[in-house]
């Protein structure tokens, strides 16, 4: 009996980039899992959390719990969605009874999607191909709150003619950090430079990442700057699913 | 000092634009950050350390009543006097008696972010008192009339150029025609300047960078030499700290010392740890002939019941400020007030008020980033985000509030949410195809301004699902 993966897709693949949100349920299939994708998902309620609207985030928090019923894992195309199941959501609930407890069991089937795949169902070969030097770039949540550094690496590698590239940590953040982009963009924007100035080092022919809000970020920079440096969701690279035009690109070839 | 953090935005706006400003950041990342990242790698046990280090501060703040008590007494068996201020004003007054009291006219002064907390130099030049700053970064600053813009390294803001411009206007007894065209040269300089007004000094006020409740000593770490002079040379030595600088035992002090310099600039050890325990005694050598110990609280028991204990685990290494994205790209003083960076983020609120001081929270990525250097381990996004519940609960951001709920009513109705997602989706997947992206948005500013927003693809991937799910053989 395959294992029954529920797909959290995340608000920013759902409305922006939905290919991503296909290319993973792919990766998952493929590594010999059932996908489902309850409609009842919106969104993680990251936002109204780091917002300091607690009430808001737990509504939400219930509603994705509820949703996942009957899953025995739930994957999501992001790190940052991923820890807020994993790691805030137990927080969320903490003294108020079993609910914490339910919210802690749940939050243990919650996965990034590429730490789900190499550490869970130990899939780390690749049908993709990819030709070209690759760097990937850590998300912070992902990193620092989930650990997750080597699982994407490994499965880059593992692609056929994909050259892996290493950037300096220079800069430790995007400058992305959700509603902060908009709220402090002059900081945003700054901070977004020194990440691109660390991800360029390496002379890449393609930016990956674990997040599309940094991704966006990132390459919402690059095209204003007129930099033609593609990004791309790590699980579009993995999937072989390069038909989409890169993050923020009318098509394939460079933007203007 | 006098709060600017209400203009946070514009003091960041600034920052930005200052390119002298840049520069002084960009030596951070190859130079403080650089060095602690080669000092832990010395250390196989860094990590186990900083667990032994917060488990002390977190046991020493539990129980901090006794310790202060404890550590009250050892410094009165040692000759020293202890002075508890309740507040700035108090801590203030305390201060201004002692030195009156003995006519004192000048006073060699150690680092204190305490005192700038107190607003100390500003109350003393009142009364008509000549005050020097002795550590070379403060002594930079009092000499430009600015305050400090980093915990540990007050002058970061500013380079060579800046401090030779300021040294031929401030030394203008000294030869015009003086090279002063290399750092050494400029130490030097600092150093003869200084040293004849060590000697000149009646009072030496310095703060302390631990207080050992085993042996009452006040303990001082510097790597100029400058908080020995300064408490050593005059007659009068005053110490001035706050309540959460007490540590239990020399033992608890050698493990904090072990994380606090690695952490902060590199080294294994600062270059001078000295460990100050009452005046002069008889048959030594030198020393002050009285020593006074004025023990601040200003806002931090209250901080303690509030739940921000944890904030008060911090030993001042300034690593949460090298390692920030953010301080790194403004620097200290757009903070607006005595403690900037990640730990300034999370005191500064609790100091001023949260309406004085919201942005301070609301300005950070939660990158983590801090919380992986903290030697404490300070929570610091969680404090952050616990500021924020306070800030929104307080009134803060209108518009915010209303996006918020805006979008949490569609957010808690899935159907409606994916009908909404739909219609707007397909409008502005339709709308951006051609450029692939947007260079501007209606109420977009805030990201279209500075850079582009990736167009959507068009179709949901609620849609795109459906879709294959019919699609599939039955």
């Amino acid at each position: 009996m395959k294992p029954r993966v529920g797909l959290f897709v995340t608000c920013l693949v759902d409305l922006m980039r939905p290919s991503v949100g296909l290319a993973a349920a792919h990766l998952i299939e493929h590594a010999g899992c059932t996908v489902v994708v309850p409609r009842s998902q919106t969104c993680c309620g990251q936002p109204a959390y780091n917002a300091g609207a607690s009430g808001t985030a737990r509504d939400l928090a219930l509603q994705t719990m509820k949703s996942f019923d009957g899953c025995d894992f739930v994957v999501a195309p992001s790190g940052s969605c991923a820890a807020m199941l994993r790691v805030h959501y137990p927080a969320l609930f903490k003294g108020r009874g079993d609910i914490e407890f339910e919210m802690k069991a749940f939050a243990e089937r919650v996965h990034e999607l590429t730490a789900f795949l190499v550490n869970v169902r130990h899939a780390t070969g690749s049908d993709a191909r990819f030709e070209g030097r690759v760097v990937h770039h850590d998300a912070c949540s992902g990193l620092r709150e989930l650990g997750i550094r080597s699982e994407p690496r490994r499965l880059l590698a593992a692609v056929d003619g994909l050259e892996l590239v290493d950037a300096p940590e220079v800069t430790p953040c995007c400058g992305f950090g959700g509603l902060f982009s908009v709220k402090y963009p002059a900081i945003s924007t700054a901070v977004a430079d020194r990440k691109i100035e660390d991800l360029r080092a390496p002379a890449p022919d393609l930016v990956t990442g674990g997040d599309l809000g940094c991704l966006m970020n990132l390459a919402g920079r690059l095209k204003r700057t007129g930099t033609a440096l593609p990004c791309r969701h790590v699980a579009e690279v993995l999937a072989g699913a390069l038909d989409e035009p890169p993050i923020g690109w009318a098509n394939a070839s460079a933007p203007p | 000092m006098i709060p600017t953090t209400d203009a946070f935005k514009t003091g960041t706006e600034h920052a930005l634009a200052d390119a002298k400003l840049a520069t002084a950041l960009r030596g951070l990342p190859g130079g403080l950050v650089a060095q602690r990242t080669a000092a832990k790698g010395r250390v196989p046990e860094f990590e186990a350390l900083r667990n032994a280090a917060r488990d002390i501060r977190d046991h020493t703040l539990a129980h901090l009543d006794l310790y202060l008590e404890a550590f009250a007494a050892k410094a009165e068996a040692a000759g020293s006097r202890v002075h508890w201020a309740a507040d700035a004003a108090e801590a203030r007054t305390i201060i201004a008696h002692l030195v009156l009291e003995r006519g004192a006219r000048r006073i060699a002064k150690g680092k204190s972010m305490v005192s700038e907390e107190i607003a100390l130099n500003p109350f003393l030049e009142k009364l008509g008192l000549e005050i020097f700053e002795s550590d070379l970064g403060e002594y930079l600053l009092q000499i430009r009339g600015e305050t400090p813009s980093h915990i540990i390294a007050p002058a970061i803001h500013l380079s060579q150029d800046q401090v030779e411009a300021d040294f031929r206007r401030e030394h203008s007894h000294l030869d015009a025609n003086r090279n002063l065209e290399t750092p050494e040269l400029l130490v030097a300089e600092a150093r003869a300047v200084l040293r004849e007004r060590f000697l000149a000094a009646d009072i030496g006020i310095t703060g302390a960078n631990f207080l050992v409740a085993e042996t009452g000593s006040a303990v001082i770490v510097t790597n100029e030499g400058n908080g020995d002079l300064s408490s050593q040379l005059p007659r009068t030595h005053i110490v001035l700290a706050s309540i959460d600088k007490v540590v239990p035992t020399l033992a608890d002090l050698a493990t904090l010392l072990r994380v606090l310099a690695r952490s902060a600039t590199g080294q294994d050890m600062t270059a001078y740890t000295s460990l100050l325990t009452g005046p002069k005694a008889p048959g030594d050598p030198d020393g002050p002939a009285e020593c006074h110990i004025v023990i601040v609280d200003n806002g931090r028991t209250e901080m303690l019941k509030a739940g921000l204990g944890e904030a008060l685990r911090c030993i001042r290494c300034g690593a949460c400020l090298n390692h920030c994205p953010i301080y790194n790209a403004v620097g200290g003083h757009a903070y607006g007030w005595v403690y900037a960076g990640p730990i300034g983020a999370v005191v500064t609120p609790a100091f001023l008020g949260i309406d004085a001081a919201r942005d301070l929270p609301a300005a950070s990525t939660f990158c983590g980033k801090c919380e992986e250097v903290c030697p404490v381990r300070i929570p610091i996004t969680r404090l952050l985000r616990d500021w924020r519940v306070k800030s929104l609960a307080s009134g803060a951001g209108r518009w915010e509030r209303a996006g918020l709920s805006a979008w949490a009513f569609f957010a808690r109705r899935p159907r409606l949410y994916h009908l909404a997602a739909r219609l707007g989706m397909a409008a502005l997947g339709a709308a951006g195809r051609a450029r692939g992206s947007f260079r501007w948005l209606p109420f977009g500013r805030g990201w279209t301004a500075s850079r582009d927003l990736p167009a959507p693809q068009g179709d949901t991937f609620q849609q795109l699902w459906a879709r294959r799910e019919r699609s599939k053989p039955r």
